[in-house]
């Protein structure tokens, strides 16, 4: 029997913009274009998509904080036009960056005030806030002000604010953006450990490793509109891709890569940045071995390291957004 | 209900105590005004003016304060990014906004006491409190009242991003139209009717009536419901403008 907590039919949301001082010219955007999905209790669903791609603004419609232009959403069986305040008692929020935050008051402060929005009652306020307080690893700071906070340290108290009143339903949106690896490290388990408990968390991230990790199934939309969903696994195993022919290239990697494209089984070839190098990926259909034929495209260019692997969630993320 | 305001209350009034740019603004404009108005009626050789202005002085910081900050405040929340935050709380809107409002009403009582005593100390202006207790409830009543016009602003800039200079443009104008340093007689008669859909119109003249030994009851009263009025009427749209802003998508900085 399903349980869906959030519930999204052919949700749309357009933005009027105007530009110009004399001559106001207006324009239509289209952020969402009909998205339709859902997220059962306790599962901890993706949303992947490039920048703007319209995962901020579906978060914002499910919280209460835009108005759809059209289509339905339902969190917890309320509607977030009809019920916005049922919605906004059952959900948390929580956004990445350094914003959102009272600089000037403590975390404490800060905890304490939104615990009264929540209503929180008053006797357990302080319980709550210690018990917070501790699982962020905020302990013995939270009485220092916010604005000597580091990035990590303010997004960890991020978290603490979304889970005061205990939500059944978590809005993560790009939670771990800037913060250190081993802080990320930490939030992933932080989350983990929430959707242990039961709580159903949709995240939004540009992770790709993160979303890999974390979610039970995920969703990819590019243009305001949804073009895949499922688990990891799923995702990886239809997007055509073969394997992926990495080759750390010193000196201009463009000449090779031109001719690693023209070879028959490649599907395309790139290079990047690395560092001081340049790194030459080619990925290649499935079923074919192409390894041999495109180090022989490098000629008399110096290279480095060779690798071959399996296509991961990213190519797969690539490759759908590419194609959609 | 109480409890929500109180703490929000308390945690601004935190907030806007802790400010160094906001401290030294909260401290030095006041004075710097009340001291221009001593010095021009002062000149004038007309003691019972002085005194008229030296009460004005007096309520001019807390419009003041109240009028540019509170509109800012709400934009403040904006660019700060705990407005949306805020919104999506499970309390009405005016929850969250009449504590913003309310703490900085609540910092102007500052740059009353303290143009008081500036005029005291500097310039001699001994303002008689004839009526003690009906003065301070007269005070309190127009800090109320000069809250709840704060509370009109930030509604409006809940659902407008540049309506916070609203706050800064209406400053002056209400310092001569409410009849802070100079009586409303003397300005051109259409000015009057304006005058008396302002709350410190009447919190002004209570303020004078109960220090000077007036009646300040009508007056008393008057800023009082004018103040509920504003309320009310924020209260009202309130959440309809709040509506607004989650259709018009107004509610975060871009």
């Amino acid at each position: 029997m399903s349980d869906a907590v959030i519930e999204v039919a052919d949700l749309q949301r357009s933005y009027n913009t105007r530009t110009g001082v004399l001559r106001r010219t207006a324009k239509v955007v289209e952020a969402v274009r009909g998205v339709d999905f859902s997220v059962q209790r306790g599962e901890l669903f993706g949303l992947l998509g490039p920048n703007g791609a319209g995962k901020t603004t579906t978060i914002k419609m499910l919280i209460t904080l835009l108005l759809p232009t059209s289509g339905s959403a339902r969190v917890l069986g309320y509607d977030v036009v009809d019920d916005a305040r049922e919605v906004r008692k059952r959900v948390g929020y929580v956004f990445g960056g350094e914003r959102g935050l009272y600089e000037r008051l403590s975390a404490y402060d800060n905890l304490r005030y939104f615990a009264e929005l929540y209503s929180v009652p008053a006797r357990e306020q302080s319980r709550r806030i210690g018990e917070l307080v501790e699982l962020v690893g905020l302990t013995g700071r939270e009485k220092e002000r916010v604005e000597g906070y580091s990035r990590g340290m303010r997004q960890r108290l991020h978290i603490a604010r979304g889970l005061l009143h205990k939500p059944e339903v978590l809005f993560l949106d790009e939670p771990s953006i800037g913060i250190d690896p081993v802080g990320a490290r930490e939030l992933r388990s932080t989350v983990a450990g929430l959707v242990e408990q039961g709580t159903t968390v949709l995240l939004t991230t540009h992770y790709m490793f993160e979303a890999d990790e974390l979610c039970d199934r995920i969703a990819v939309i590019t243009g305001g509109r949804i073009v895949a969903t499922g688990t990891p696994a799923e995702l990886k195993a239809r997007v055509e891709e073969g394997p992926v022919v990495e080759v750390e290239v010193f000196g201009d990697a463009e000449p090779a890569r031109l001719l690693a494209e023209a070879l028959p089984g490649v599907r395309s070839a790139i290079a990047e940045h690395n560092g001081h190098a340049q790194l030459l990926v080619v990925r290649a259909m499935p079923g074919a071995e192409v390894s041999q034929a495109v180090l022989g495209c490098l000629g008399s260019v110096t290279f480095g390291r060779v690798a071959t692997r399996e296509p991961t969630l990213e190519d797969a993320y690539v490759e759908l957004v590419n194609n959609a | 209900m109480a409890r929500v305001f109180a703490v929000a209350w308390l945690l601004h009034l935190k907030m806007l105590s802790r400010s160094a740019f906001d401290g030294v603004l909260g401290v030095l404009w006041p004075l710097f005004f009340a001291t221009i108005a001593f010095l021009m009626y002062g000149a004038g050789g007309d003691d019972e003016a002085l005194l008229y202005a030296a009460v004005g002085a007096s309520v001019m910081g807390i419009w003041s304060s109240v009028s540019t900050s509170a509109s800012s405040a709400v934009q403040r929340e904006r660019w700060a990014g705990t407005l949306e935050l805020l919104v999506i709380a499970p309390v009405r809107l005016p929850v969250v906004l009449l504590p913003i409002t309310t703490a900085m009403a609540t910092i102007g009582l500052y740059s009353m006491v303290a143009t008081l005593l500036w005029g005291r100390f500097l310039f001699g202006i001994d303002v008689p409190v004839e009526h003690p207790v009906l003065f301070c409830l007269s005070v309190l009543a127009t800090v109320v009242s000069i809250g709840m016009v704060g509370f009109l602003m930030a509604v409006t800039v809940v659902r407008y991003r540049t309506a916070w200079a609203l706050g800064s443009a209406f400053e002056e104008p209400v310092w001569l139209i409410c009849g802070f340093l100079l009586p409303i007689a003397l300005l051109p008669g259409w000015v009057e009717p304006i005058s008396w859909l302002l709350a410190p119109t009447w919190g002004v003249r209570a303020i004078r009536e109960s220090a000077l030994g007036g009646t300040p009851f009508p007056d008393l009263v008057l800023c009082l419901v004018v103040g509920l009025g504003y309320a009310a009427v924020g209260m009202f749209f309130a959440e309809r403008i709040l509506t607004a802003a989650r259709r018009n998508a107004s509610l975060a900085l871009s």
